[in-house]
């Protein structure tokens, strides 16, 4: 068997509609070959359907989708060398799981050995020499995920597909598996499409981030650039916790305006905006609690306080709304009615555009 | 062009060639006489016959094969697409009209033949080489819309669904409008819109002489009051059933399950005839209370009373099987949310409990309102001057005045109720069904029954449970004596007369009954495999593949579910006793009528299969390279073997006891056992009848063992693990008549 390699996936303003309902919105984008990029955003944002258009599963009503440079959008999910890692795992259950991991190249008619052979090579990469002649009724669920990746890498496909592979496994196991998945992809230079709504996961995970919200791309960027410089208030919203703050921007020179939050005024980069009203995105740890008044910080009082182990989450109360306030390391507790000082750290507050 | 569709090409030709268009009679295998004249005369091909001019309207289907053979030479996909879709249509179309135009002489549509070049000509039904030929023009025609990319450009789902398409088309639209066509004719074949009138409005149908005078109601009132009375009093006593099992801590809920099974492996007559060995101017309770009371002997049990109660005693398990499903259906956090927040028992039941059941009892009556009005058997054993549709359809078809016009013109009149019935059930219960049952795990026990209505339900159930025992004590013992009521020496002489086997001269079947009991079997076996395959890619093709005229087809296959035996008996034999399809006589139209007559219950329990299996699974292996037919074989078929296995055996066990359907359509050649009884019946040998009945039962119960041992279990790991739905009473829940 040829091996194709890992292959590019390119979306030329597709849209997906079911009668009257559009699921996916004329949208664009490339993924780049052997790279991981992740389809974050909250359930019913299009990205799942969008990932099936990849896989051919779904065909696509407008628009036009390449793999490797090749023009697939009327190709069938079976004429697509493409493979998917299912959120159910859809892991045959009359089947064992050799037999599972041996489906792809048996169908393909490549006789038993061979598939045999292949799927054993899988098999052992992801862990589970000795584990063949089971039913995936008597694996656990971070093993049944394991066949699930194995039985899709097998055919060696030009795009492998994640739609939410972690979803139904225990917290601690899923950092496991998203660090073997990663580890994975870089080790195989894979082409990976991934689907999650798990902000922290996409970010541990993706070397870019396509944000979705309702059936078009929100904000595509790598992890970095989205959780520093979100577009949005949507993107600042749903990556990371964020303190949306309605400001007014009063000057802006050589690339730096001047905020206005509140009475505090502070220096921001400008982000191409100009004087008027805009909003801040101020990210909980970025806002620093003393008692002490500094021209650049806002008065308020603490409303409530929450110890959480490794951190306090703090609610204050100020001049322009109730603010959500981290304190990492140990800090004794706040008492509610404690009149502090909010200063803004140097990074993780961002000008976005008003809506 | 690819491998396949050249073998479907080949398959054409071989029926266009060499195979004899025609069906000939006393073909065989051994003596070769019937072959004179090959390839002309009556077993010549088709080729040979439009070449030389002796049939010429069979040329077109030939250059449809030609087209398609020079498409194979070429290389252009699309232009080949192009070639086959239009090659197919034209040669599909100009088959079917010279086969409707040119018929037995005197028949078929003269202005059409004329234009085919046959004006005047006869010809006789279809045989193994038109059925080949068409086969491969339906084939050509599928494969050239995978080309273009229909259905994703899979050839095995094309296809699958053109020829589903086809036999539904044939073999139940075909017929139904038959029978609508000849209630438009009058008794000597002209066209006659008065006729159906007359006969429409006629007062033995719609009279209401049992209201103002002390004459006979309409038949068509008859019916329905007889089926409003079975589906509330089977309805009644299902809710009373299943209430009791679920909600009280009453014994024998197995026995009350197996109870269920029981009147499916009957033959819908056989309560009727017990009944009268009971109940009847001798029977054996008649006899007791002239003995004992002094109550004199009467033809009671001969009418409505009989019917009703042989039907509820048949039907009732029906209501139950549902109404157990909605009852448990209910979630008990419902009733326990109503508890917490201080109702009292009473009030939870009937604030909550009751409302939640609605939906699920107007689904049980209908259920017993259809099947009373398809019911054959029993009117026809118990009916006495209590005339019902099924039955005087029966009568004007075999009877004296043999009018195919009334026939026809009745089976409207029970089609308009029972597509009524369907349609309400369908229109109405689709919107108003509660679902109370939701993904979550819902723990909570169920409230216990209030007490007074244990008592009632308690009450209605003994004398029913009582009686059902009685009947099957009397069905098995009845055959053992000498002639019930009368005479109980014990006897084997019925058995003698219908089963002897004479050893002396090798292996002699001397029984009276076994010709039947083998075509039967035989007929069965036959079926049962073609109506479980059928379904099973109806209900594949209607849940996992999306096409135009989807809906369409569901609601084809769904309507055949309201269509009465009975109804289909007629229209079998107005369809099919002349050309083009001329088999009426043979075993094909037995083998034909049991597939679609239980097509939808193969498609019923397809479905409920399919959704159990989650549909990432065929996504999975559609992403692995699959195609649909490799899907359907190594993932779909292992997973539903107990879908396969419950079509697999309730269409046996459907196509044993059928009444309504078959008896119009055996023959003397090939008769089946519930039609032998029947008439047994009807000559007043009861002890035969009756043994019979109980082999009949027995045997059944053993072939579904054997069914289920055959298919096997679904293996899903080592740990064994329990089927969710290999009970053989699934399907009838859905629905159906009989």
């Amino acid at each position: 068997m040829t091996k194709a390699g890992p292959a590019s996936v390119e979306f030329r303003n597709v849209s997906m509609r079911y009668g009257a309902v559009t699921a996916v919105d004329d949208i664009s984008f490339t993924i780049e070959a052997g790279t991981l990029v992740t389809l974050l955003g909250p359930s019913g944002c299009g990205k799942t359907t969008t990932l099936r258009m990849i896989a051919g599963l779904e065909i696509a009503s407008e628009g036009q989708i390449l793999i490797g440079g090749h023009d697939v959008t009327r190709l069938s999910a079976a004429d697509r060398d493409v493979s998917m890692v299912f959120q159910s795992y859809a892991l045959f259950p009359h089947m064992s799981v050799l037999e599972n991991a041996a489906y792809g190249p048996t169908v393909k008619g490549l006789g038993k050995e061979k598939s045999r052979e292949m799927a054993l090579e899988k098999l052992a990469l992801v862990g589970l020499r000795g584990f063949e002649s089971r039913y995936p009724s008597e694996l656990s669920g971070g093993q049944q995920q394991r066949v699930a990746v194995a039985r899709a890498l097998v055919l060696e496909p030009q795009v492998l597909l994640f739609d939410e592979p972690l979803s139904n496994l225990d917290a601690k196991l899923r950092r496991r598996v998203r660090e073997e998945i990663r580890e994975l992809q870089q080790d195989l230079n894979l082409t990976v499409a991934y689907v999650t709504q798990d902000q922290e996961e996409a970010l541990a995970v993706s070397d870019r981030i396509i944000v979705m919200s309702n059936a078009r791309i929100a904000q595509e960027g790598a992890p970095r650039a989205l959780y520093e410089a979100p577009a949005n208030a949507f993107v600042a919203d749903f990556i990371g916790d964020a303190n949306l703050i309605d400001v007014t921007i009063t000057s802006v020179a050589d690339g730096r305006a001047a905020v206005a939050i509140g009475s505090a005024t502070v220096s921001l980069p400008a982000r191409d905006l100009g004087p008027g009203p805009a909003k801040v995105a101020v990210r909980p740890e970025s806002l620093l609690l003393s008692e002490t008044a500094t021209p650049d910080s806002l008065p308020g009082t603490v409303r409530k306080c929450a110890y959480l182990g490794n951190h306090l989450d703090i609610m204050v109360e100020t001049e322009v709304g109730e603010l959500f306030v981290v304190q990492y390391g140990h800090h004794a507790m706040w008492k509610p009615g404690t009149p502090v000082n909010l200063a803004f750290a140097g990074s993780g507050v961002t000008l976005i555009p008003p809506n | 062009m690819r491998g396949t569709t050249k073998l479907v090409l080949l398959l054409g030709w071989l029926g266009y060639g060499l195979l004899p268009w025609y069906l000939v009679e006393r073909a065989s295998l051994v003596s070769f006489g019937w072959l004179n004249g090959y390839p002309f005369g009556r077993a010549g091909t088709a080729l040979a016959l439009s070449l030389s001019g002796e049939a010429p309207w069979l040329l077109p289907a030939g250059l449809a094969l030609v087209a398609a053979t020079v498409a194979s030479g070429l290389r252009d996909e699309k232009i080949v697409a192009r070639i086959l879709i239009l090659a197919g249509m034209a040669g599909i179309a100009l088959f079917f009209a010279q086969g409707f135009a040119i018929g037995i002489r005197g028949q078929g549509i003269p202005g059409l033949a004329a234009l085919l070049g046959g004006a005047g000509a006869a010809q006789p039904g279809m045989g193994a080489g038109a059925f080949l030929c068409i086969l491969s023009l339906l084939l050509l025609l599928c494969h050239g819309l995978a080309y273009r990319g229909y259905c994703r450009g899979d050839l095995f789902t094309t296809s699958a669904i053109g020829i589903i398409v086809l036999l539904i088309g044939l073999f139940i639209f075909f017929p139904v409008v038959t029978v609508l066509e000849s209630a438009l004719i009058d008794q000597d074949g002209a066209f006659a819109l008065s006729a159906f009138t007359s006969r429409f409005f006629d007062s033995s149908i719609w009279g209401l002489g049992c209201l103002t005078s002390n004459t006979n109601c309409g038949v068509a009132w008859n019916t329905l009051f007889l089926a409003v009375l079975c589906g509330v009093i089977t309805t009644l006593l299902g809710l009373a059933c299943a209430l009791l099992i679920l909600r009280t801590g009453m014994p024998g809920k197995r026995v009350m399950r197996a109870l269920t099974v029981l009147p499916i492996i009957t033959p819908p007559f056989v309560i009727g005839l017990a009944l009268i060995l009971l109940f009847g101017r001798s029977g054996m309770v008649s006899n007791l209370m002239y003995e004992w009371f002094d109550i004199p002997r009467s033809r009671w049990i001969y009418g409505l009373p009989g019917v009703l109660l042989a039907q509820v005693l048949a039907f009732a398990p029906i209501a139950f099987l549902v109404l157990i499903g909605v009852v448990q259906g209910i979630s008990p956090s419902l009733e326990e949310a109503s508890q917490t927040l201080g109702a009292k028992p009473w009030q939870t039941f009937r604030t909550v409990t009751w409302p939640l059941l609605r939906p699920g009892l107007a689904n049980a009556f209908l259920l017993g309102f259809v099947e009373s009005m398809a019911d054959f058997g029993n009117p026809l054993v118990l009916g006495g001057n209590y005339e019902v549709l099924s039955t005087k359809i029966f009568f004007a078809v075999v009877g004296a005045s043999h009018n195919q016009g009334q026939a026809a013109v009745l089976a409207i009149v029970l089609l308009g109720f029972t597509l009524g019935a369907f349609w309400v059930q369908q229109r109405w219960l689709g919107d108003k069904s509660y679902t109370t049952v939701t993904g979550k795990g819902d723990s909570g026990l169920p409230t216990p029954l209030p007490r007074r209505v244990s008592w009632l339900a308690g009450l209605v159930i003994l004398p029913w449970v009582a009686l059902t025992f009685v009947i099957y004590v009397v069905i098995l013992i009845g055959g053992f004596v000498k002639a019930m009521g009368r005479d109980y020496t014990p006897t084997l002489e019925h058995y003698r007369t219908g089963f002897s086997i004479d050893w002396s001269r090798g292996l002699f079947f001397e029984g009276a009954a076994w010709d039947s009991f083998f075509t039967t079997i035989k007929i069965a076996a036959i079926s049962a495999p073609l109506t479980a395959v059928i379904g099973l890619i109806t209900a594949y093709l209607l849940t996992r593949q999306r096409f135009a005229g989807r809906h369409a087809l569901e609601f084809a296959t769904m309507l055949s579910f309201a269509i009465p035996g009975t109804v289909i008996g007629v229209a079998y034999i107005l369809a099919f006793n002349v050309p083009p399809i001329e088999i009426t006589g043979t075993g094909l139209i037995l083998v034909l009528a049991f597939v679609f007559r239980n097509m939808p219950v193969g498609v019923r329990s397809g479905i409920a299969g399919l959704s159990q299996i989650d549909k990432s699974l065929d996504e999975a292996s559609t992403t692995l390279r699959a195609r649909s037919f490799t899907t359907l074989w190594r993932i779909m078929l292992p997973l539903l073997k107990p879908a396969l296995v419950s079509a697999l055996v309730y269409s046996f066990v459907r196509a044993m006891t059928a009444v309504s359907a078959v008896i119009f359509l055996v023959s003397a050649e090939y008769n089946l056992a519930t039609a032998y009884i029947v008439g047994r019946v009807e000559a007043g040998e009861f002890g035969l009848a009756i043994a019979y009945s109980s082999v009949l039962i027995v045997f059944m119960a053993f072939g579904i063992g054997l069914i289920q041992l055959g298919v096997g279990e679904r293996k899903l790991g080592r740990r064994k693990v329990v089927a969710l739905n290999s009970s053989v009473s699934d399907p009838i829940s859905q629905g159906a008549a009989s």
